[in-house]
């Protein structure tokens, strides 16, 4: 009669993982008596959810590719050419919403020839968007004359505002996407046959061809997805800064991949959950967020994050064993 | 004036047990391995075969009972130290690192160096000698591993085993992807490993394979030794009922069907890896066996047939429509399944559940405007799980975690869900136990029974005459011959297999006359 109970636990225990970690760190900065008063503030948490929303947004798209078994190590620089885009679009006076939408699907095209790359010359994933993280960072800078675009200030740049308008929505419009896309993302992963497959293709994709499934469709949906994912957070980034810069984000491809492995992503595939991935960016941002509050230097907060990659993993693994 | 005594033997394990939580995998086991013996052991899948050699190897400590090697206590830390003191392990899956040459895969680990520097000289010579003493000096000690035949790696895998001066080898399964031939040259080389003291373990799911090589076996059956002998006067049978525990009659059940109308058939069907274009026609209700060595050309006519590979020319045509091009889910649509050969690489995804592997194939029915129904999926495989006796905790077990058996069951399991009307089957009982076989046979006479075409490819004879309505022999690319199994036996299957030349008709007059 323990069986059902110890199942019920094992499952309560693969549920709530990710929550320990996120736990654990908000309480050692509340525990931390300088920092207290200061971070354990709603304003604090609000402009954390604010900060997260750049990586959260490409991280729900590299979920999707991690699982799949791939790597897309294009997202940073497709960013910044979405945001550059966005800006452009903006600056030449097409109206807001067509602006963002601009944004969106040239992040959404860049996935799409990722995802061709990769299944009509069959070459590794990290190669091809490798090559790609240098062409579209090329391209934002080409487009963008080497520096930042200015453009006037139109509603799409309060979806980052801390304090959002109509006040009533408590956190900021971008957020707000966020959770919705989440919601959508995991539904999408869990409850639809394009979810089962993409665990299928990244678990062993021989074993999905022989079952039926077109893989090369799946990877190349799986690709676009991620792009037009990238698409909109440029659109956020561009929101944010106010500008269109192409030398925005540079790195954050990496901050997103770890996302989604403290998450419990597999980088091997078939493994990962937009649950975790969002708990793996809120533990990034609250660990930077509370070292700035300590006054301790960026080169602080990277060894920290990367020891946090590394124990986040090796945890993951021992659970695993446990299994 | 002493009398004499008989030689004591090398290995001895008293009562030893392991337990995995709950489930007891060995249970106060005993058994001896004479000098200069070949000693088969024998079980079903779960019966603990695995789990003793991985105790014996010193990758796993019992959790009680002693262990001697030449009368001193035997207690390996590790698997290190079960390979210093003599015990060496030949796995199932080869071990080898394809692109190192055999010198560099056989002396891994004990390369022989001055100060740190390779002696290059040293080690070829060694590795030269270890071959020689396999009986294949033919093989070269810089050749890249990756580019030698399964038969060759196996050779090397044991050479490297021989270096290491053991005198206890444990072989598991090792013929399970060797061609006929390579296992004749297997054999001979145990017998030649036994004359020269070394004692050998052998676990073999080929009984008959046992019989040819084995000196004495022990049968262990839910984690016990039930039973152990010498060969020599001991009968299939008699293993068989050791193995199951109870009295097993039936090997191969016939399950009483009707052949009817074409639903498949191949017409000069030219692969990529096809030698020669390949005709057939596959019936309703009928079970039609494929024989032929590795690489003989009937798993290459299954990719190309099932849309794996490329098909270059010829027509496929099943329920009278034609397929082409390299795209399985036509397939599928068009009732074909296929079960491959290679469950780990190909067959399974084993990280995933029991539940979403069964149901890949065909997820429609769990689709309601868009979304899937975890909970009637589960439901409905639980039901296979019940029907079909697999071992699983439950649908949302992890393939990963059952026995070899299981795992067939589950492969197995999707073509059934799918309810594919042709069976495209590629060694579906390699490497599971008597018990599972059986029950896949009959599943299979079911299958037929109900209408349904199955495409049987075998590497193992009995069971192909067993339970197949005609067989077809492929050899070097090339199908040779189709007939109907009563003008088959199997020696006239294997000469059409290894010579591609059938022997005369075996005289059917003379057989229905006896």
């Amino acid at each position: 009669m323990s069986r059902p109970r110890r199942a019920g636990l094992g499952r309560a225990l693969n549920f709530f993982g990710p929550f320990i970690g996120l736990l654990l760190v908000i309480a050692l900065f509340a525990l931390i008596p300088e920092v207290q008063g200061r971070f354990l503030r709603g304003a604090n948490f609000k402009s954390v959810a604010t900060q997260s929303v750049i990586v959260a947004l490409g991280a729900l798209g590299m979920t999707l590719v991690i699982i799949s078994g791939g790597i897309d190590l294009s997202a940073a620089s497709n960013i910044a050419l979405a945001s550059v885009i966005t800006a452009y679009a903006v600056n030449a006076g097409v109206s807001p919403l067509l602006a963002l939408l601009f944004g969106v699907l040239t992040g959404g095209l860049v996935g799409l020839v990722n995802g061709r790359l990769v299944t009509r010359l069959r070459l590794v994933p990290f190669i091809v968007t490798m090559g790609m993280m240098g062409i579209a960072r090329g391209a934002a800078k080409w487009i963008a004359g080497n520096q930042k675009i200015d453009a006037p200030m139109t509603w799409v740049n309060e979806l980052m505002a801390k304090s959002p308008r109509p006040s009533w929505l408590l956190l900021a419009p971008g957020v707000w996407i966020v959770i919705l896309f989440a919601v959508a993302m995991a539904v999408l992963l869990k409850y639809t046959v394009f979810g089962r497959h993409v665990f299928a293709v990244g678990s062993n994709e021989a074993t999905a061809r022989l079952s039926g499934i077109r893989t090369n469709r799946v990877k190349i949906a799986v690709y676009a997805v991620s792009g037009l994912f990238c698409g909109l957070s440029g659109v956020m980034e561009f929101s944010r800064l106010t500008v269109g810069d192409p030398t925005v984000a540079v790195g954050l491809e990496l901050d997103i991949i770890a996302a989604v492995v403290i998450g419990g992503g597999s980088l091997s595939g078939g493994e990962g959950s937009i649950l975790g991935t969002m708990v793996g960016v809120l533990i990034m941002s609250f660990l930077r967020n509370g070292c700035t509050m300590m006054g301790w230097p960026n080169y602080i907060q990277e060894i920290i994050i990367g020891a946090i990659i590394i124990v986040a993993v090796a945890v993951d693994r021992l659970r695993h064993r446990a299994e | 004036m002493n009398p004499p005594v008989a030689a004591p033997p090398v290995l001895r394990m008293t009562g030893v047990s392991k337990s995995f939580g709950a489930t007891k995998a060995l249970d106060d086991v005993t058994f001896e391995l004479g000098r200069g013996e070949v000693h088969a052991l024998i079980g079903e899948n779960g019966a603990g075969k695995s789990t003793m050699m991985k105790v014996l190897s010193g990758a796993l400590a019992p959790d009680a009972g002693r262990m001697e090697i030449d009368g001193r206590p035997y207690a390996p830390a590790g698997p290190g130290d079960g390979l210093r003191c003599g015990v060496s392990m030949i796995y199932q899956e080869l071990t080898l690192a394809p692109h190192l040459t055999v010198a560099e895969n056989i002396m891994l680990g004990r390369e022989l160096h001055t100060a740190g520097w390779l002696d290059r000289r040293g080690m070829r010579a060694k590795v030269r000698e270890a071959l020689e003493l396999v009986g294949h000096p033919e093989i070269s000690p810089d050749a890249a591993v990756g580019r030698l035949s399964v038969g060759a790696k196996q050779i090397v895998e044991i050479a490297r085993a021989l270096i290491n001066r053991s005198r206890i080898l444990v072989m598991d399964e090792p013929t399970s992807s060797l061609t006929q031939e390579d296992s004749q040259h297997l054999f001979e080389i145990i017998r030649g490993l036994r004359d020269q003291g070394v004692s050998v373990v052998y676990i073999s799911h080929f009984l008959e394979e046992i019989q040819r090589v084995a000196d004495t076996y022990t049968v262990l059956r839910d984690g016990r030794s039930v039973g152990s002998g010498t060969m020599e006067g001991t009968t299939l049978e008699d293993i068989i009922q050791l193995m199951v525990g109870r009295k097993f009659t039936q090997l191969f059940p016939r399950v009483e069907h009707e052949v009817g109308g074409p639903v498949l058939s191949l017409d000069r069907l030219k692969g990529r890896r096809l030698a020669a274009p390949v005709s057939l026609t596959l019936s309703k209700g009928e079970i039609l066996g494929v024989a032929g060595l590795i690489g003989s050309g009937r798993t290459e006519m299954l990719r190309a047939l099932f849309g794996l590979d490329e098909v270059e020319g010829g027509t496929i045509v099943v329920s009278g429509a034609e397929l082409a091009g390299r795209r399985p889910w036509t397939r599928i649509r068009h009732g074909l399944g296929l079960l491959s050969e290679d469950r780990q690489g190909e067959g399974l995804a084993t990280s995933l559940s029991v539940a979403h592997n069964m149901t890949l194939s065909r997820l429609a029915p769990y689709r309601r405007g868009g979304l899937l129904s975890p909970a009637r999926e589960r439901r409905a495989v639980a039901e296979w799980i019940g029907r079909l006796a697999i071992k699983a905790k439950g649908p949302g077990q992890k393939v990963a975690g059952l026995s070899g058996g299981n795992q067939q069951k589950v492969a197995l399991a999707r073509l059934l869900h799918q309810d594919a009307s042709v069976l495209l089957l590629d060694e579906p009982t390699r490497g599971i136990d008597v018990v599972s076989k059986s029950q896949i046979y009959e599943w299979i006479g079911g299958l037929v029974r109900g209408g349904k075409a199955v495409l049987f490819v075998s590497s193992y004879l009995p069971e192909l005459l067993g339970i197949c309505d005609r067989i077809a022999v492929f050899h070097r690319g090339a199908l040779v011959e189709t007939r109907s199994t009563k003008a088959w036996d199997a020696a006239g299957l294997m000469a059409a297999a290894t010579v591609g030349r059938a022997s005369r008709e075996r005289p059917i007059e003379q057989r229905s006359a006896a």
